[in-house]
This record gives structure tokens, sequence and C-alpha cells, in this order.
């Protein structure tokens, strides 16, 4: 571990101060929890000289609710969404995901934004300065080539936060605040199909929430149930080598809503395309084993892990297909 | 170098001190303060080696920088002794031997400390859950286990008693 660089903290009490911190000293970072931040530091893959660290600010520290939507404060742990009683019974998925990150104690100050904001991770990245040395770095960082693509002039490094997929299928938006006021957009639009630069935040933009809105009665006239699962080498604390959320809803036997999100397999987490066409469908075997084929073909693992991508892929599908049937 | 006043309450007794911005809390707590009980495994969030209470719950200290403890409740391994007599959890790894090499052992007494707190009378799958995030390269983690239970048993004991 390479020792920290000399760095000044800001701890602003809103958002507005946070944003002007930030921009006046903009080789900054925000800091949240800093479980993923301050490892990056110590390994020498990001050398800020000042933090702006966002866990005083109140607005961004709560959960609230009204008929509409829940709004999740951006600093607010991944303990306390968990236990979030509303969020459970809206959205299971959201639920077991933010329980599934990390071990106990990163839950304790994990934030949902630091989550949704995380660095995409390669094992030819997240390695200390003089394994990356040896290897003479790679493209994302110092380097000129992608030892997992070598021919190309793309990052493959995967988005790995579990949360993301599972705000995706319940059309979450999220809300900033940068240098030019306030903005919100889709959760999906925050994030671009490329490990060097995955996120779409301008600098100095800061999450201050995300907005979930409540199912509306038009599309939850089949009760709507959702769930996330993810694969890891270490049981009890990992990374998901891929992660997928799944919500279905079935009617008479037939399903009449399906989106499944995933997270692990690329450099963003997203919506698997083509679940449209099983609407109207009989929920039988030979169904779930479409599905289980349909995300596998859209998982496309690269081997930014130790474990083989045909494995990650595979074990994406089958995840589809176990949550659907226990969703049945 | 930027500097900063900070002042907590470490093991029940106030401090202030004046420390740099980027300094770890592990290292605030083994260099400045003088508190060596925690312990540094894999310095990257990885172990839980170097867990301490920050306000009742568990947190890595080399993950945390000092300066973000203004005002807080930090306990560590080294205050959970009182007057010379070791605390249940501490009685509990030395009777059934949770500890061998004893690295990980601040680490896992203080996730266990924090787990009683919330919930005193936890069964295995609650004691795993817990520790899930401490690793043990020795033990096997059966007789830490039983450890956390036999603290958790003679301290229901003791308040009946
Ligand atoms: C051993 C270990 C295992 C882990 N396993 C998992 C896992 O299984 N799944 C998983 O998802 N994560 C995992 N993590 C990563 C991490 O613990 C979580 O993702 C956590 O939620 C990150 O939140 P944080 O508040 O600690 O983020 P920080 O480290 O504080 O921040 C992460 C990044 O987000 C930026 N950021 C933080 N908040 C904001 C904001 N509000 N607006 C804009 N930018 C922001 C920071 O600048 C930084 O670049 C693991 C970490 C470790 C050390
Ligand atoms: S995918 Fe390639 S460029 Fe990106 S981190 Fe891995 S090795 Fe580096
Ligand atoms: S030293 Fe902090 S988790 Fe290992
Ligand atoms: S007793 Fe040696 S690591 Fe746990």
């Amino acid at each position: 571990m390479e020792f920290m660089p000399e760095m000044q903290m800001h701890q602003p009490i809103s958002v507005e101060d946070a944003v002007a911190q930030y921009s006046a000293a903009p080789n900054g970072r925000y800091l949240a929890g800093g479980s993923d931040l301050l490892v990056n530091i110590r390994r020498g893959i990001e050398q800020p000289d000042s933090l702006v660290y966002v866990n005083n600010i109140p607005e961004m520290r709560s959960i609230t609710e009204d008929g509409e939507r829940i709004t999740i404060g951006g600093a607010v742990t991944l303990r306390e969404l968990s236990q979030h009683l509303s969020v459970a019974e809206h959205f299971t998925a959201v639920t077991q995901a933010a329980d599934e990150v990390a071990g106990p104690s990163h839950r304790e100050y994990g934030t949902v934004g630091g989550n949704l904001c995380l660095d995409t991770r390669c094992i030819f990245y997240n390695q200390s300065e003089w394994w990356r040395a040896a290897n003479n770095y790679c493209l994302k960082y110092r380097g000129d080539i992608c030892h997992v693509a070598p021919g190309g002039k793309k990052c493959f490094a995967a988005f790995s936060g579990d949360v993301a997929p599972t705000l995706l299928l319940f059309d979450a938006t999220v809300e900033i605040a940068g240098p030019d006021g306030r903005r919100q957009m889709p959760l999906a639009d925050l994030y671009r199909n490329d490990g060097m630069d995955h996120l779409t935040l301008g600098s100095g933009e800061l999450l201050v929430a995300v907005h979930i809105p409540k199912p509306t009665a038009a599309i939850t006239s089949a009760p709507m149930t959702s769930a996330y699962a993810k694969s890891r080498i270490r049981g009890s604390i990992d990374f998901p080598l891929a992660g997928v959320a799944v919500r279905m809803a079935v009617t008479g036997g037939k399903i009449t809503d399906l989106r499944v999100g995933l997270t692990g397999v690329s450099p963003l987490p997203f919506l698997a395309k083509g679940m449209d066409k099983f609407v109207g469908r009989v929920a039988d075997e030979s169904c779930l084993e479409e599905i289980r084929d349909k995300v596998r073909a859209g998982a496309k693992a690269m081997k930014t892990t130790t474990t083989p991508p045909h494995y990650r892929r595979r074990v994406a599908g089958a995840l589809a297909q176990k949550l659907a049937a226990s969703i049945l | 170098m930027v500097k900063t006043v900070l002042s907590l309450t470490i093991n029940g007794t106030n401090r202030d001190d004046v420390i740099p911005d980027n300094m770890l809390l592990v290292d605030y707590l083994r260099e400045n303060v003088g508190l060596t009980g925690t312990k540094i495994g894999c310095d990257g969030g990885e172990c839980g080696a170097c867990t301490v209470l920050i306000n009742d719950r568990p947190r890595h200290s080399c993950l945390t920088l000092a300066v973000t403890c203004q005002d807080a409740k930090v306990e560590t391994v080294d205050g959970l002794s009182k007057d010379n007599r070791l605390s249940a959890l501490q009685r509990g790894f030395d009777e059934k031997l949770g500890s061998q090499c004893g690295f990980c052992t601040p680490g896992m007494i203080m996730a266990s400390e924090a787990l009683l707190r919330d919930n005193p009378d936890p069964d295995e799958a609650a004691i795993r859950d817990a520790l899930a995030g401490n690793i043990c390269r020795c033990t096997g983690y059966v007789k830490i286990i039983e450890a956390v239970q036999f603290a958790a048993d003679i301290t229901r004991e003791e308040l009946a008693s």
C-alpha cells in the first residue's frame, strides 16, 4: 500500500457548500464512506489533493417517502437502506442488493451514492502500484495498452456495484447538484459504456439523491415481485462476478411484466434487452430457459476477473432463471 | 501539511489532538494515542482486523480518516477491560480458545461487541453474519463462534443474578 497523499479535508453541511468547495479544488474527490475511494488512494490509482466529505450534509442523510415516490439521500448507508421497511415492501430487490454489498461492517458506512458512483474494476487495475508498474500499467491508468483486449483502445473494467441494477428495474432517477445548479436524470443516463470514464457526471457534480417512483395501480394489477442475487468468489464479502436483478409479474400463469438488470459484466449496469418478447408467454420451464439464454447472450463479460468470462455469462443466465423461478 | 483539531472520546476519555487531514484513524489510534490493540491486517477493508466501534457501530479504522470522527465516541479493544477484569467477550475468547495467533482477535471482538449490544442473544447464524467481514487464518471460526456464544451467555447470566 502507498502512503496517503497530502490532502485537505472539507466537511460541508450543505450541498451548495460541497459543490463550491469542490469547484475551488478541482483535483479533489467527494468522499462518502471511503470504502472504495480510500482503497484506491492507498493503491495509488487515485491521488486527489483534497476531499469533500458529504456524510455531514443532512439533506443527503435521510430516506423520505410520499404517495408517489421514495427518495434516498446520496449519503444514506447501505445498512440504513437495507433496513427500510417501505423500500423492502415496494422494491425488494433493492433491499436484497443493499444487503449483499461487501461485508456487514462495510454496509455500516458504505453509502448509496458511493455504491452508484463506484469506480469500475479489473484484475489489471485493482492491484498495488508495484504490480501495475511491473506490468507497464494499462490504458485505464498511466499505461497505453489494455491487457484484457490488447488490440483495442477501449477499457472493459466492470462496473461492480450491487444496487444500481435493482434501481434500474424501477426507473429510478438521480438528482445531481453541480456548479450550474441542480438537474434530474434517469439513473441509466448516469452511466456510459466505457471502463475508463463510466460516469456522465461533470466536474464537481454530486449525486444528492435517488428517487424511485412507486409502482402505479396500472402496472401492479398483478403483484409485481423483484429479487436480486449475485455470484462471487468469497461468499462472505465480495464484488459480484455477475449480479442479476429481476422484476416480474405473472397473471393467470402468463408473464405480464419482465425486466432483468445486470451488473459486474460490463463497464455499466444495464437492463438486458429483449425481455419484452416474454410478455404474454406462459411462464413454464421452457420459457424460463429461454430467459436464461437471452440473459446469458446479453452478458458480455470480459476477462476482468480471475474467473473466466464464459462462467460469468453462464452464471448470469442461471441466476436470472433461478430468480424468475423463485418469483413464480 | 494541512492540519485540523480533532476532538473526540476514545474509550471514555475526551481528547483534542492536532492531526494531519490525511491521517487514517488506525494510524492515529496506534501512533498518536498509543493504543496498539487495533491491528492492521490488509490495510484495505478486506480482513476486519482494524475494526473499532464508532458511536457503537463497527467500522474499519484503516478506511476511515481520523478527522471525520469529530465529536465521535470511538472504542477500541484496549478499552474493554474494566478494573483489571476482562470483558465477557475477552473471557469468551480466552475460555473457548477463540484466539490463536491473536492477530484477528481485536477486530473479531469489536465486531462481536457491536453485535451483542444490538442483539444480546444471537443464534449461530446471526454471529456468522456479524463476523462475515472478519478473516481468521488460524482457528477455523468454530471456536470464535463458541467464544461469542459464551460471552452472550455469561452476560445474560450476570444480568439475571
Ligand atoms: C473488501 C471490499 C469488498 C467490497 N465488496 C463490494 C460488493 O460486493 N459490492 C459492491 O457494490 N461494493 C463493494 N465494495 C465497495 C464499497 O464498499 C461499496 O460499493 C460502497 O457502497 C461504496 O460507498 P462509499 O460511501 O464507501 O464510497 P466512497 O469510497 O466514499 O466513494 C466511491 C466513489 O464514489 C464517489 N462518490 C461518493 N459519493 C458520491 C456522491 N454522493 N456523488 C458523487 N460521487 C460520489 C467518490 O468520489 C468515489 O469516487 C467493497 C469494498 C471492499 C473494501
Ligand atoms: S480492461 Fe484493460 S484498460 Fe481497462 S482496467 Fe482492465 S486492463 Fe486496464
Ligand atoms: S486492516 Fe482494515 S480491514 Fe484489514
Ligand atoms: S487467531 Fe490467528 S488470524 Fe485469527
